[in-house]
């Protein structure tokens, strides 16, 4: 590997500094910060707080509430997961193939990438709200059917959906890029050899796409498993009966509602060396992907 | 009857028209090389046939058979692409064998006629390698070979030799010729290298601005280019060509400086019609000042070994002589130069259309375009 070596320069130390000082304040320091709450425990009446080992995360990984939340998470994680990347990637081929109105959604599919999670869980709390939602309706036929906040199932697809419909976009980007990356002689070729545009997608497209599926799913899963809190808080803020209380959620909650900063603490540290693995993953085994030319 | 026919086909993208009312016909077993510069549109016309363009107007038929409305898998063609258009993720017998089983065909068939197409292009030992792990060469044995393999009606090559090194091109040219010359598959072949061309085919087709310029054999469109753009084109290193004008009275060709060049015969033109003599560079040749046509100074000689290019100059026009002869001239020196009047072509200065060499026929018939 090569590599490039700069001299020390104060401008460029001097143009560094914001970002680093961004990272450091909003990174560095809360993470000491849960490191130092999650392996102490505050005293009841004050008084500073006392060392307590592993103690905070044997009482996190014996409540059942917090396996709960983690299995709703997994179930959200891969649940949007394969909804964002099975939506993105009808769309990136549609797209590709150029079909009618491609460049309108081209453009708009985009846009949900750039709307911050509780702005996605505002604006479907006017799709999924019973009473005023465009769900209502089903209200209407069916009284007391459609409620997310009494019946935990609907309050879950309406998480997934929502999330679902937050991460298409990035997703979209990617199959895209990659399919228009594949040269279009191979295409050419391929019907040269008689294959039908549905052979094609099968025999060519997807396999040339499994780097970039790889790379997505990574992302993906990552992302549902930190970027969910907007879209939880504003939907259906955590219930019913903690049906959608998922980690990222029940850290908030325990900590910030239940005071129970120590506990709440170690969550956050179990949900980073969550997340530390995935990223790990995602460089060591899918950056190093299959090239195939 | 003629396998493939191109009648008056017209290609446009969007406004731009890039193919003009071609006209073809294309012979059962030949080899037909479509030659021009790049972006003429020569693999615009070779696409068409294959069905990977739509057709703007006209009617292409293979077999008889108007194809105009058919995918290019009805249509029984097979091509190679310039880039070879592998399939990365597929061995190489994966790849040879791709067209059969999208055919359907059982598997122990396809494999051994995989591995008998492999034979007959000498990628036995590379079965089962990517391409990726594969050289230049061998990649295009594979391209050959998935076309091959399918006993086509009609093999379509795009430049299937311009990625490779000049050796391999010329070793790959004989073998793509050895193949034909087995098979007899009528065989339409685009390059844009006149070496490549004129070896390969058995009829050359001259393209030029999406028209084409002139049909026939390499040797009789050497010797009888069709217009000055053809004449350009073929050979090289290019023909010479020097302004003029008709004389009748002196039965030859007034040049810009007011030499007379001497025809083989009585030109049937009006006097002062203006011309373009052409002259090949193999067909000048060097005497003594004053002793020949025209004289002309010395600007370069280039040594190739078996013959030198001598660049003059005359009048500031720059003129090509290729001689076997080793004449010891130094630059600045002058030097008579020969025209033959059995080698010279004369061009239309204003059309550009080839004046034929009998001189036969009256101005005012020409014109109608001259057949080929
Ligand atoms: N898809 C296209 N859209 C617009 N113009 C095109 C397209 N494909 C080719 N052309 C134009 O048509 C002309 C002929 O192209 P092409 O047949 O590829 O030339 P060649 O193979 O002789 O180099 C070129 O001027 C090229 O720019
Ligand atoms: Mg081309």
């Amino acid at each position: 590997m090569r590599r490039a070596y700069f001299k020390f320069s104060w401008i460029a130390a001097a143009l560094l500094a914001p970002q680093l000082l961004i990272v450091f304040v909003f990174f560095y320091w809360p993470s000491a910060q849960a490191l130092y709450w999650a392996f102490t425990l505050e005293q009841p009446w004050g008084g500073g707080n006392t060392w307590v080992g592993f103690d905070n995360f044997r009482q996190v990984l014996s409540d059942p509430y917090y396996w709960s939340s983690v299995r709703v998470s997994v179930i959200y994680a891969l649940a949007t997961t394969v909804l964002a990347m099975s939506m993105a990637l009808i769309l990136a081929m549609f797209v590709d193939r150029q079909l009618a109105g491609y460049k309108a959604y081209r453009v708009a599919i985009i846009w949900p990438y750039a709307v911050a999670a509780p702005a996605v869980g505002l604006a479907f709390q006017f799709v999924f709200n019973p009473g005023a939602g465009l769900f209502s309706y089903i209200n209407t036929i069916a009284p007391g059917w459609w409620d997310l906040s009494k019946y935990p199932w609907q309050a879950v697809t309406a998480i997934v959906i929502a999330g679902a419909w937050k991460q298409v976009a990035y997703s979209f980007i990617f199959f895209l890029a990659a399919l228009q990356s594949i040269p279009r002689s191979l295409t050419e070729a391929a019907a040269m050899d008689g294959a039908r545009p549905l052979r094609r997608m099968m025999d060519l497209q997807l396999p040339l796409l499994t780097p970039t599926f790889f790379f997505l799913l990574v992302i993906n899963i990552t992302d549902s498993f930190t970027d969910s809190f907007g879209i939880v808080d504003t939907l259906t803020g955590g219930g019913p009966f903690r049906a959608t209380d998922l980690m990222v959620y029940k850290i908030y909650a325990d900590g910030f509602r239940g005071f129970d900063y120590s506990g709440a603490a170690a969550q956050s540290i179990i949900l980073m060396l969550l997340v530390m693995a995935l990223t790990f993953v995602q460089f060591r085994y899918i950056e190093r992907r299959v090239h195939y030319t | 009857m003629a396998e493939i026919s191109i009648r008056n086909v017209t290609k446009t993208y969007g406004k731009t028209t890039i193919m003009q009312g071609v006209n073809l016909d294309i012979h059962n077993g030949e080899f037909v090389v479509i030659l021009g510069p790049s972006g003429c549109g020569k693999s615009t016309l070779l696409r068409l046939i294959a069905g990977l363009e739509d057709i703007t107007a006209g009617e292409v038929l293979i077999a008889g058979e108007v194809v105009n409305q058919l995918e290019p898998r009805e249509r029984g063609c097979a091509m190679v692409f310039q880039n070879y258009a592998l399939y990365p993720h597929m061995t190489v017998a994966e790849n040879i064998g791709y067209a059969l089983k999208v055919a359907g065909l059982p598997k122990v068939e396809r494999q051994s006629r995989v591995e008998a197409t492999a034979k007959s292009v000498g990628l036995t030992d590379f079965l089962d390698r990517k391409p990726g792990q594969l050289s230049g060469g061998q990649r295009q044995r594979v391209a050959m070979a998935r076309a091959i393999i399918r006993s086509p009606k009609v093999f379509l090559f795009d430049e299937p030799l311009s990625n490779l090194d000049a050796q391999l091109r010329v070793q790959m040219r004989h073998e793509i010729r050895r193949i034909h010359n087995q098979i007899k598959a009528t065989s339409v072949f685009v390059t844009h290298d006149q070496h490549e061309g004129m070896t390969l085919a058995d009829r050359l087709v001259v393209m030029n601005k999406g028209t084409i310029e002139q049909v026939g054999s390499p040797a009789k469109i050497y010797d009888n280019p069709a217009s000055i753009y053809v004449a350009g084109f073929i050979g090289s290193p290019a023909m010479n060509f020097l302004p003029g004008h008709i004389s009748v009275a002196l039965r030859g060709v007034v040049l810009e400086s007011g030499r007379l060049v001497p025809l083989a015969s009585q030109p049937n033109l009006p006097d002062g019609h203006l011309v373009h003599l052409g002259i090949r560079p193999e067909h000048a040749t060097l005497v003594r000042a004053g002793a020949g046509t025209i004289d002309a100074q010395v600007d370069m000689i280039e040594e190739l070994g078996a013959s030198r290019l001598c660049n003059l100059l005359f009048e500031d026009i720059p003129i090509c002589v290729l001689t076997e002869e080793r004449p010891d001239l130094a630059a600045g020196a002058t030097v008579g130069l020969d025209f033959p009047p059995q080698r010279i072509h004369l061009f239309d200065a204003v059309t550009g259309r080839r004046i034929p060499n009998d001189l036969a026929l009256v101005f005012e018939k020409r014109e109608q375009p001259i057949s080929v």
